[in-house]
């Protein structure tokens, strides 16, 4: 009966009626939540204003506030706000913070930076991005290489020398890696004796018999592989002839071969064919001079230098 | 029949103007005495000096952009960020286990909404005079005098809150250059929007809100329920000594009721003889009310006027009451003068109200739970102690570099290399030796860095390989890199660290 009364007087109807007596309640938006909802309107009106929100036009479309920054060419812009001129003006931030420390790294010598606490820091961190913005893309980002494709700078052997002033002649010239075929010259037997004799010289299982008549093919003009790898085959830093005596490959894929025969296989592949791909870029016109600097002791450090 | 849809309560309620009437006693002493102290602390101990090698002089300072907490002689890296969180455990149980004894006692006298609410109220109150004028204030039309003491008052309030929400900035950069550049225009913008920030919930919170910020806002009123217990003390009105069979009553004058309310102000309260005669004619009035039937309560209301939160203690415990004991303060006052025994509202626990014969109301330790958090509270406590007084006086992480995990050399060795970090949290620069355990003593090379000089509060980074024979490799798993502070050999730590070669694959 109360309860009656009570809906009489609150719940409205919307005055409709069908079927004679089938009536719809009125039961309006709370007040709070319409003020809200023209609130909320009122505030797009005014966001819409402040900030840019068409991705066209001039004038007050692209927003309240403005950005200045120092663009490519040295310029200073000012346009309406976006975050492509904001994301220049962080990269420019960021370029002015570090370079206190690149200009130190001008400033010193090789061995001073690679013994200064601060530098090494930044050298081990801004060293590791330069590396893998350039570098990591053919010797890995841990500088570890490839077998049969680039050389891997990790470990202690250096073909054109592992000490500052080379590492940094490289990055700065380039290297190009040649050896020619020796198919063309050699008969398959002799290229198979000069295998066996590159297997002996590191210690693999070989022919002692082919082994030491590829050490004659080695060491006179007929093959005369010492012009280039020295006659102790230790190879020449000067072109870049690998050390045959040590245990790092970088064309023939001997640690991966299983087994002797097939590291034999692997070496006769190399002398036979010869290579023609051992192409390092020059990095002088790519990189600044104090980035390049940055590399080379950051590289000296990855495989310890020399 | 639909019910739901007519019953519409509403969500808000507006907000019932409160004036509060101010009263001495003991618990007001000592609110006062928490408000003064919390406030010399607050305020007072960004600005404590303290000299320091490279950071700025002040006892207390959260450098946030210079990732570390200054805590007069402590210094608190990110990296012991769990001593933040023994601390908060540490709050949090004390929380339960003072509640579980006393009650609400953390939000009667010691949360910074009601000290800050008290603070304003006794602004109101100096300005603006004592609940009758005040309440007679309030009804009065925006005439001249009304204008002048509102605002006033709300202009004290927002200098107050201004100041408060200045001094928690100042916790987190040097104070007295923030001031200096907070006036001229130069301080950081994170410094204006904080300090804006908080003036403005001050002055909402403790000005405007109040008791509401308890009733509907804060969690810990609500849930501090399920923390009481029987035992527990809390502000209670004695209901059965106070109604008795007939309820309250007004007392009459001309009934032998002595009415000494106004105290003589050179004697500081009634006297001792006063206070005799007042026992002895006030004995006999109860005796008179008791033969009636009627209880100890003469209904005055004092105790509901004091009342920040603005209940009636008297219809018994509940959530909007903060346990300030400002009604025990008043009802005792109010005892007193009619020569009633004190304590009609008084600090009791439930059991021992309900119970047939009454005890003096005593802290209950003895139960589990209290034992529990006493014990998880000491527990805590030296947990945290003995983490900030053991700490190591340098951080260390040494990773292995894992692209390669290892490399081959030309003589068939194994090289692995690792980075080591070392982060120096002692007070003065330091210098580092790393050297290496159970491995020979060549096969560690450190390139330039045998030994490292770090500054205080920095890191330094060192790169670490290790080459050992292949017949060495393959039985050497793990090794310990030991890193020595150059004159403190009792302070050098190690750290385990794996080596990996060909053969042994992770």
């Amino acid at each position: 009966m109360s309860e009656q009364k009570l809906q009489s007087q609150t719940v409205q109807t919307t005055g409709h009626a069908w079927d004679g007596d089938l009536q719809e309640y009125n039961n309006p938006l709370p007040t709070w939540w319409v003020y809200t909802f023209y609130v909320t309107v009122v505030f797009a009106i005014v966001y819409w204003t402040i900030y840019p929100s068409w991705p066209i036009g001039k004038g007050w479309i692209g927003g309240a506030s403005n950005i200045t920054y120092v663009n490519s060419a040295g310029e200073t812009k000012t346009h309406s706000w976006n975050t492509r001129a904001l994301l220049v003006q962080d990269m420019n931030e960021a370029a002015a913070a570090q370079k206190p420390y690149f200009d130190k790294v001008s400033s010193m010598s090789y061995e001073q930076i690679a013994k200064d606490p601060e530098m090494n820091g930044f050298i081990i961190s801004a060293g590791k991005s330069l590396f893998a913005d350039n570098c990591a893309a053919c010797h890995q980002s841990g500088g570890q290489g490839v077998v049969g494709f680039f050389p891997n700078l990790a470990d202690d052997d250096w073909l054109y020398g592992g000490s500052f002033d080379k590492i940094h002649e490289t990055l700065v010239g380039g290297r190009r890696g040649y050896m020619p075929a020796f198919s063309e010259v050699l008969s398959g037997e002799q290229i198979d004796q000069l295998a066996n004799y590159v297997a002996s010289l590191s210690g693999i299982g070989h022919d002692a018999t082919k082994a030491s008549a590829g050490n004659v093919l080695f060491h006179t003009d007929t093959a005369a592989c010492f012009y280039c790898h020295a006659v102790d085959a230790k190879g020449r830093k000067d072109i870049g002839a690998p050390n045959l005596t040590d245990n790092i490959w970088l064309w023939a894929n001997v640690p991966a071969a299983q087994g002797d025969a097939s590291k034999v296989a692997a070496i006769r592949g190399v002398i036979s064919s010869g290579l023609n791909k051992g192409v390092m870029p020059a990095w002088a016109g790519r990189l600044s001079t104090e980035q390049i600097k940055v590399l080379t002791v950051y590289v000296h450090e990855l495989g310890g230098g020399q | 029949m639909q019910t739901g849809l007519e019953d519409q309560l509403g969500l808000y309620q507006k907000r019932i103007p409160i004036f509060t009437r101010s009263v001495k006693g003991r618990f007001r002493r000592f609110k006062t005495s928490v408000l003064v102290l919390a406030y010399a602390m607050y305020f007072l101990l960004p600005w404590i000096p303290w000299a320091r090698l490279d950071a700025p002089a002040q006892a207390l300072l959260f450098d946030l952009p210079g990732r570390q907490f200054l805590i007069f002689g402590l210094t608190v890296y990110p990296q012991n960020i769990i001593w933040l969180a023994f601390l908060l455990i540490i709050a949090a149980i004390l929380l339960f286990f003072v509640t579980g004894l006393v009650g609400r006692a953390f939000c009667g006298y010691f949360c910074f909404q009601t000290v800050w609410t008290d603070f304003f109220i006794w602004i109101e109150k100096s300005i603006q005079g004592e609940r009758p004028t005040r309440v007679r204030l309030f009804r009065q039309p925006w005439d001249r005098e009304k204008i002048i003491k509102v605002g006033s008052t709300h202009g004290l309030w927002l200098l107050v809150s201004f100041w408060t929400g200045l001094s928690f900035v100042a916790y987190f950069t040097y104070a007295p250059q923030l001031v200096l550049d907070f006036f001229t225009g130069r301080a950081a913008d994170a410094a204006y929007i904080t300090t804006g920030l908080l003036t403005l919930t001050t002055y909402v919170a403790a000005g405007l809100m109040r008791e509401q910020v308890c009733t509907y806002i804060c969690p810990y009123g609500r849930f501090q329920s399920v923390m009481y217990a029987p035992e527990t003390l809390a502000v209670h009105y004695d209901a059965k000594r106070g109604e008795n069979v007939h309820g309250r009553a007004a007392v009459r004058a001309g009934r032998g009721i002595v009415t000494e309310r106004r105290h003589d102000r050179a004697e500081g309260g009634i006297s001792a003889e006063r206070r005799l005669i007042n026992l002895t004619t006030g004995a006999r009035a109860l005796a008179e009310r008791h033969e009636k039937g009627l209880g100890d309560c003469i209904d005055c209301g004092l105790c509901v006027q004091v009342c920040p939160a603005g209940i009636d203690i008297r219809e018994g415990l509940q959530y909007r009451c903060i346990s300030c004991g400002l009604c025990i303060d008043a009802c005792n006052t109010i005892m007193d003068s009619f020569g009633f025994p004190r304590g009609l509202i008084r600090y009791d626990s439930e059991s021992n109200l309900a119970a047939a014969t009454r005890t003096p109301p005593r802290l209950h330790w003895l139960g589990l739970k209290t034992l529990g958090y006493g014990a998880a509270l000491i527990l805590m406590s030296v947990l945290l102690v003995y983490s900030i007084s053991s700490q190591d006086s340098f951080d260390r992480a040494v990773s292995q570099i894992r692209q390669p995990l290892y490399v081959v050399l030309s003589n068939n060795d194994i090289r692995n290399r690792y980075q080591v970090r070392i982060t120096n949290k002692a007070a003065q620069e330091q210098t580092y030796f790393i050297t290496a355990a159970d491995i020979p003593a060549d096969a560690l090379d450190l390139g330039g860095f045998s030994e490292i000089s770090i500054k205080p509060g920095h890191s330094g980074l060192v790169q670490a390989s290790v080459h050992l024979p292949p017949a060495l490799a393959a039985k050497i798993e793990r090794f310990n890199l030991v890193i020595t502070p150059k004159g403190k050999p009792a302070e050098a730590r190690s750290e385990s660290v794996h080596f990996d070669s060909p053969n042994r694959r992770p």
